[in-house]
């Protein structure tokens, strides 16, 4: 089971608090978490319960108020900004919206030798690089011949999720965040992006964390799988366990509320 | 109620290429009844759903077919006519994202009564009022949001509203496209149960019901159509869709279904490889050959007609209904 695993991620008391005042909105409210080296979790919630501004504080996007992050049982440093290129060669993210995800003024080439130069790679011979950011975009089914001289709004928007995952192939981190990768396309792609992203965590043996109000994609992918609302935990445990057998009322009405294709879907408790 | 004869239309771009987004479409909804509307996204589902109403503007064109609604055929009709007495009495629509379209600086009340005179300018201020009161408490919604702004709404109760608003005029044929999906569960739930209420009381006397999330289709519809390349391919009740579907692209979609419920995660989940293809020159042939496994040779070069196998039965593929069965028990 994945708790004899090595510890990859932890916190303890992690609390974001936005404005203050009568403004004053706890966002994240002292969460714990162990996320173990190669498990697949789920942070499952509604909007506005949080899971975003917990990502970003995985990610060292944003500070915490309080409590601390711990990689790999070390507490994480990210004050500096050379140590939090440091901090990202072991931590990236996809997000929902793959047009929003590449800077508009830099074409495709310039994308992927960021990620090279990223991973220490800035002095290799110009071949092998292009060879590597040919291997990536061939194990996402992209060529890149196409691709060198265009820029990312020239690319349909399943293109450009794939060159996302293309830009992780290239970076190899430890773990991944997933933020929604799925919530903006329709079923068939979701099963598209899910077949490559864990071809890609099979290769580089990473974590992966997906942030989602998806209970279903939640309890397909997942190992873990923790509930979120308004900003704290209300239910973890392996993805067997939280869904199908859920305790908390809140869970309970979560999952009742998704269209089911077996059991009947009681439209009487609204 | 609804009975639409090979219904094309076709966008036409810039430069003056024809893009057949709906071609040679036929279907036929009962009263009482909810016909569903699935396909991935670009497929033409939208487009359907606009052509349906036979309201055109451009770039959007009418090429040939039918459109009959209660008895009535609008075929051929102005725009213009169409606009003031078929949209919103006879057929409503509600586009996607369309609580997103309310004005923000207009009270709900001010909104319903430009959708009211826009159709009839001798109502009264005081009749819109009552009207908009008696069947805003009919469908369960409080009276006061009448005097709120959008911005004083959730997104679920905006979305219910902009529902109330499109059947105020007691249409008889509803196409509701995407209705709850920019929306978390329980808002979707209080929508899906909202638009069944209107179908049990009757206020609504037919729904068409367009989105891309299977679960839910299966959950709201009696009878899917499965949408590919702006085609039909196949036609079946929703039980038979999900869990008996024939055509190949049909069946790949419905492996793509995630849902919470036990036996899922030993399921394993089917991506269809590739994209479907560019309508400006579609393939001769069958639109899915590119991307089906079971394609055979003369399948790029056949076109395929919606074979009919038995009541409310259809299916576009050059395989027999037993080759196909044969096929995916072989391939799983």
């Amino acid at each position: 089971m994945a708790s004899n695993r090595n510890l990859c991620l932890s916190g303890k008391g992690v609390t974001k608090v936005f404005g203050f005042g009568r403004q004053r909105t706890v966002a994240v409210d002292h969460v714990d978490f162990d996320f173990h080296e190669g498990e697949i979790i789920s942070l499952v919630g509604e909007s506005g319960s949080g899971k975003t501004t917990l990502a970003k504080m995985l990610l060292g996007l944003i500070n915490t108020s309080e409590g601390e992050i711990f990689f790999q049982g070390q507490k994480r440093d990210i004050s500096s900004g050379a140590k939090k290129r440091e901090y990202w060669k072991n931590i990236q993210a996809i997000f929902q919206d793959p047009y929003s995800a590449f800077n508009t003024f830099h074409k495709i080439d310039e994308v992927l030798l960021d990620c090279i130069k990223l991973r220490g790679g800035g002095k290799l011979p110009k071949e092998e690089k292009v060879k590597l950011m040919t291997d990536a975009c061939n194990f996402v089914n992209l060529k890149f011949a196409e691709l060198t001289n265009k820029y990312p709004f020239e690319l349909s928007g399943g293109q450009m999720q794939r060159l996302m995952i293309a830009r992780i192939f290239l970076l190899k981190p430890r773990i991944l965040v997933a933020d929604e990768p799925t919530s903006m396309v329709d079923a068939c792609s979701r099963a598209t992006i899910l077949d490559y992203l864990m071809k890609l965590r099979e290769e580089i043996g990473m974590t992966l964390i997906f942030i989602t109000h998806d209970i279903g994609l939640a309890y397909y992918v997942s190992d873990t799988v923790y509930i979120m609302e308004h900003g704290r935990f209300v239910e973890s445990g392996t993805a067997d366990a939280v869904i199908l057998r859920p305790k908390e009322p809140y869970t309970r009405r979560l999952i009742n509320d998704v269209p089911k294709i077996y059991e009947e879907w009681d439209l009487s408790t609204v | 109620m609804l009975e639409v004869r090979d219904l094309t239309t076709k966008y036409v771009t810039r430069y003056k290429e024809d893009v057949y987004a709906v071609d040679h479409v036929s279907l036929k909804i009962e009263e009482g009844k909810t016909l569903g509307i699935a396909g991935e996204s670009g497929c033409g589902k939208s487009t359907l759903a606009l052509s349906l109403m036979g309201y055109y503007f451009p770039p959007l064109h009418y090429t040939s077919g039918e459109i009959i609604i209660d008895g009535q055929n609008i075929t051929g009709m102005k725009a213009d006519d169409v606009r003031k007495s078929i949209l919103g009495r006879e057929i409503a629509y509600i586009p996607q994202a369309a609580m997103n379209a309310l004005n923000p600086t207009r009270k709900i009340i001010d909104f319903i009564g430009d959708v009211v005179r826009a159709h009839d300018p001798s109502w009264t201020k005081q009749m819109i009022n009552d009207h908009a009161r008696a069947s805003f408490e009919r469908l369960g919604l409080p009276a006061e949001v009448l005097q709120k702004y959008p911005v004083e709404l959730s997104g679920g109760m905006k979305q219910r509203t902009v529902i109330a608003v499109s059947v105020i005029l007691s249409p008889k044929v509803l196409i509701a496209d995407e209705p709850s999906s920019a929306l978390d569960v329980t808002s979707q739930k209080m929508v899906i149960k909202m638009l069944r209420d209107l179908m049990d009381t009757g206020f609504i006397k037919a729904m068409i019901f367009i989105t891309h999330e299977l679960p839910l289709l299966y959950n709201v519809a009696d009878e899917i159509m499965v949408m590919y390349a702006g085609q039909i391919v196949e036609h079946a009740t929703a039980k038979q869709a999900v869990f008996d579907p024939l055509h190949p692209y049909a069946k790949g979609l419905m492996g793509s279904i995630i849902v919470p419920e036990s036996g899922l995660r030993s399921a394993k989940l089917t991506a269809i490889p590739g994209s479907p293809p560019n309508l400006k020159n579609p393939p001769a042939g069958c639109r899915f050959a590119e991307r089906c496994k079971y394609a055979r040779a003369d399948c790029k070069v056949m076109s395929v007609p919606l074979y009919d196998v038995a009541y409310k039965r259809a299916y576009r593929c050059v395989l027999t209904e037993l080759e196909l069965r044969r096929a995916y028990e072989h391939g799983e």
